[in-house]
């Protein structure tokens, strides 16, 4: 069975980091990325499913990794070696109890909920996060009967999406597919969650100016998410969604699915500034000026220092920045965060949401289904590729918006295309 | 030798290639024969002695006005108001006409024994003029006497303790004013008429007016319904500004008017080729012409830019009036006509234009492609009196660079118009009614209009709307030369060189329309029959 294997490997990692200089995406073929004949994982213990992937994506943390670029924050909770592939649609092969408790037969079509909390690794008693329902929050990601890994993708002991031997998933990770989803559908569900669970950890009053900075995978599906979350009553609804996209298609995806203006991202802080009726300091264009008031919220998808600085620029005082875009290293100067007393909240993964008035709280990822149904999150698979060319699938994710694309996946269906 | 008048020239087979501006530069084109080119009359004889012109003005007013010194008291509040930068094109060579109506106006001020003397730009929601824009139009002698003191100002649109509410015109027209200026004794302005729609009521009633009053006649309706802008009885602008003015008149502001018009000499000796008839080009003319385009071939757009906002016009004094306001500005249009006017026979199916790197709202600064719309749309088109140079449903070719370039410090409404606006909509009516307020109350831009020197944040609409009449009468806008994505943006279709718009002018009047070129510089005004 052909499996993507990433090893801990320090000259292929050089290797790696060297030529993603060259643009990200191009290491994927001298890195410490594999393709290797390896049997599925076993089952660690009782509560675990196999799962054959049929679409995984490629993802911007996957990316950061194979360009070597990954924060060394991350040495800890992962092991290796490691397949990666977390965002995952396949097929159950035997019978299991889903998340939402029910029993799901053989061959059903399932998403994989990747974090490896308390629950998948046999904690007993939870932590306070898992306990609360923030399994993306865990704290014993280390730990527990299987080894390190924050996530499937990343954990040597579970295997992941980029295999055609399948991987191993605790029944409390899995999700059926409803029928109407497509498997392009299904497989951006995982985002799909990452954006729900970004847009309702922000606080969103009736009015406000929103900006999302970065119009790949997650910039567009927090714009999705903010529209149908508003529409369904879960968050409230922004007077604009001001979304700053660097290439044409991205801005009309955008568009498409509920910004207000979709801009270049050079704009994006004339933008914030003219629809907040705010002063400008510095520049008299206010391309890079500090703004006097600004965006209520701003989502940053693209994390570089570059857009944590555009962040802080557009952001109003007592405003929000939600990193949603992995962030690594960086060197921002964080004067602007402390002077205008800015909330810099980072927004991983998902769990379970309660939305304000509400009495249960909700999974994220059954709100996910609800967006990926809703705004056919699939159309956003520019392309997909099978493992034996991940090279090229990896160089065409990593420069996915140059090439009009936006997500990339591989294909690893054994069956009839869904 | 008598002065030429205006002239219709037919293209032949011997007709020597025709100057087209395009921006900071110029070229030679040929037109396909039988074309028209429309060149101005030659420049008036200028007055031999200005300052003695002027002094007879005011002594001998026109219409109900008694001469200026026997309006003239101790004790009394005196505003002189003045027309901004924006007039005359290009500045003129020292001594601005301005600065010597005013010495002279001050002069009599002085030996009445007035002592409360202002002076006020007359901006509207244009720009601040700076130091040096003031010290031009009105020397450094007026200049030092009255700034040091705060006693020279710039109208300020957005300064609710020094604006005045007149009341309504019997349209609902709501018409609010400069407070210093409307509760003066005596309001003395003073007008460069470069063209027909410079002045008469237009002057207090827009120059020193709110953006509540301004409003009611800077929209798509008034300028749609205002063929053109340059004949008064055809212009809905110029009815709302005398139904302003004559409100105001009636509220007991008394104004007394300047009106002075300028012949068209339009460019310095060097340049001098430029508004000659390109068949009577001398050897010198030929060498200035080929030396000149080489140069601005080879120099960066900013450098050329600079080079032609330093050249100051030998615009020379044709005529000055002064009075009560309407009997002094019936004689001034009809020599702003006795200047510009050519008769044209019959209207075209295409009308071509070269335009220069200057309008009235580029003057030092740049000419971003809402300006070069408005030109060419806004002005050139409407150059006119009784029908358009160009058929319903016909083309306009401009030829101009059209780049995306904008002056953040004067134009910074213009870039987010450009790029927040014109992506939504090039219709004048929905942008008037879903942006402009937003763009208009905008503290921003009101900041920097009151403390920089920004045109106002409505400004891009008003270009926009300038253009309305032209929109709803042409087929087809084509720009030659211009950058094709800011071409585009503007609603207009691109073309590398005149043969490919003349091709793409096809599919609109046929493949054998009737032309008509606008030769330029200088401007003129076609009387069309």
């Amino acid at each position: 069975m052909s499996t993507l294997l990433f090893e801990r490997s320090l000259p292929r990692f050089a290797a790696a980091r060297l030529m993603s200089s060259f643009g990200s995406g191009q290491g994927a073929g001298v890195g410490p990325l594999r393709l290797v004949e390896r049997d599925a994982p076993t089952l660690p213990a009782n509560g675990w499913v196999h799962v054959d992937p049929v679409l995984s994506g490629i993802c911007g943390s996957d990316l950061a990794t194979l360009d070597g670029r990954s924060s060394r924050y991350f040495e800890d909770i992962v092991s290796f070696p490691f397949v990666p592939g977390h965002e995952v649609v396949g097929t159950l092969t035997e019978e299991a109890t889903g998340a939402e408790g029910g029993l799901l037969p053989a061959g059903s079509r399932v998403v994989l909920q990747p974090v490896l909390g308390c629950a998948a690794r046999g904690i007993v008693p939870m932590c306070p996060a898992c306990h609360a329902g923030h399994v993306g929050n865990c704290g014993y990601i280390a730990f527990g009967h299987i080894r390190p890994g924050l996530q499937t993708g990343f954990c040597a002991d579970t295997g992941g999406g980029w295999s055609t031997a399948g991987l191993v998933a605790h029944a409390t990770q899995i999700y059926a597919v409803p029928e109407a989803l497509s498997d392009e559908d299904a497989v951006t569900v995982e985002p799909v969650a990452c954006a729900v669970h970004a847009v309702l950890g922000a606080p969103i009053a009736a009015g406000d100016v929103i900006a999302v900075i970065g119009a790949g995978t997650l910039g567009l599906l927090v714009t999705a998410s903010l529209g149908h979350l508003a529409a369904a009553g879960r968050c409230a609804t922004p007077a604009a969604v001001l979304v700053g996209a660097r290439y044409s298609h991205q801005q009309r995806l955008a568009r498409d699915m509920g910004a207000t203006e979709a801009l270049p991202s050079e704009q994006l802080g004339r933008a914030v500034r003219r629809r907040s009726h705010s002063l400008s300091y510095g520049a008299a264009s206010g391309l890079t000026a500090t703004l006097s008031g600004g965006a209520d919220v701003v989502f940053d998808c693209v994390g570089s220092p570059e857009s944590i600085a555009q962040s802080l620029a557009m952001v109003r005082p007592r405003g929000t920045v939600a990193l949603v875009g992995m962030p690594g290293k960086v060197t921002v100067d964080l004067a602007p965060l402390w002077h205008r007393e800015v909330r810099l909240a980072g927004a991983y993964a998902y769990g379970s949401e309660r939305s304000e008035g509400a009495d249960d709280a909700v999974s994220t990822f059954s709100l996910a289904f609800d967006v990926a149904a809703a705004q056919q999150t699939g159309r956003l698979v520019s392309a997909t590729y099978p493992l034996a060319r991940f090279e090229d699938a990896v160089a065409h994710a990593g420069s996915a918006g140059r090439r009009g694309a936006v997500k990339i996946a591989f294909d690893v269906r054994k069956g009839p295309i869904r | 030798m008598s002065r030429r008048p205006g002239f219709v020239l037919e293209v032949d087979k011997s007709t020597p290639p025709t100057l087209f501006w395009s921006g900071e530069t110029f070229g030679l084109e040929t037109l396909p024969e039988g074309s028209r080119v429309i060149y101005a009359p030659e420049p008036m004889k200028a007055i031999e002695d200005p300052y003695r012109a002027i002094r007879h003005a005011l002594l001998h007013p026109e219409g109900d006005r008694d001469p200026l010194p026997a309006l003239l008291r101790p004790g009394m509040k005196l505003t002189i108001c003045f027309d901004d930068v924006s007039l005359p094109l290009p500045p003129m060579e020292a001594p601005d006409i301005r600065q010597m109506v005013i010495e002279t106006v001050l002069d009599m001020a002085a030996e009445a024994g007035v002592d409360d003397v202002e002076l006020i730009a007359a901006l509207a929601l244009h720009r601040r003029m700076t130091e040096e824009e003031l010290r031009h139009a009105l020397g450094d002698r007026v200049y030092d006497a009255f700034a040091p003191h705060g006693l020279l100002t710039q109208h300020d649109a957005e300064d609710p303790d020094n604006l005045l509410f007149i009341g309504e015109t019997d349209q609902g027209e709501e018409v609010e004013i400069n407070k210093r200026a409307a509760t003066s004794d005596l309001l003395v302005y003073v007008n460069i008429n470069l063209v027909s729609m410079d002045g008469g009521h237009k002057s207090v009633a827009t120059g020193l007016a709110s953006y509540r009053s301004l409003r009611h006649h800077h929209n798509p309706q008034t300028m749609r319904h205002s063929k053109s802008f340059m004949d008064q009885p055809a212009s809905e602008l110029h009815s709302a500004n005398w139904r302003m003015g004559r409100l105001i008149a009636e509220s007991g502001v008394k104004i007394f008017q300047i009106e002075t018009t300028l012949n068209n000499d339009t460019f310095p000796s060097n340049f001098g080729f430029l508004q000659k008839r390109e068949w009577e080009w001398s050897l010198r003319d030929r060498a200035s012409y080929a030396a000149a385009s080489k140069a601005l071939s080879k120099v960066p757009p900013r450098m050329a830019r600079q080079i032609f906002h330093s050249i100051r016009s030998p615009h020379a004094l044709t005529s000055v009036q002064a009075g009560e306001v309407e009997a002094v500005h019936a004689l001034t249009t009809a020599n702003v006509w006795a200047q510009q006017g050519v008769d044209v026979e019959g209207q075209t199916d295409i009308l071509t234009m070269g335009l220069p790197y200057i309008c009235p709202y580029n003057v030092n600064s740049i000419m971003n492609p809402i300006l070069v719309a408005c030109l060419g749309l806004g002005y050139f088109f409407n150059m006119y009196r009784g029908k358009p140079l160009v058929r319903e449903g016909g083309v306009v070719i401009m030829k101009h660079p059209t780049r995306p370039e904008f002056h953040p410090g004067h134009h910074p409404s213009y870039i987010d118009f450009y790029e927040q606006v014109l992506t939504q909509t090039i219709d004048p009516v929905q942008m008037h009614k879903e942006f402009e307020e937003s763009f208009a109350t905008d503290p921003w831009y009101v900041h920097l209009y009151r403390t920089g020197h920004a045109y106002h944040g409505v400004h891009p609409f008003y270009m926009w709307y300038w253009c309305a009449h032209a929109m709803a009468h042409l087929g087809r806008v084509i720009v030659v030369g211009g950058d094709p994505k800011a071409v585009r943006r503007l609603g207009f279709s691109p073309a590398s060189s005149l043969n490919d718009a003349l091709e793409i002018a096809s599919d609109v009047v046929g493949p054998s329309p009737t032309l008509t070129h606008m030769h330029n510089p200088p401007i003129f005004m076609s009387d069309v029959h």
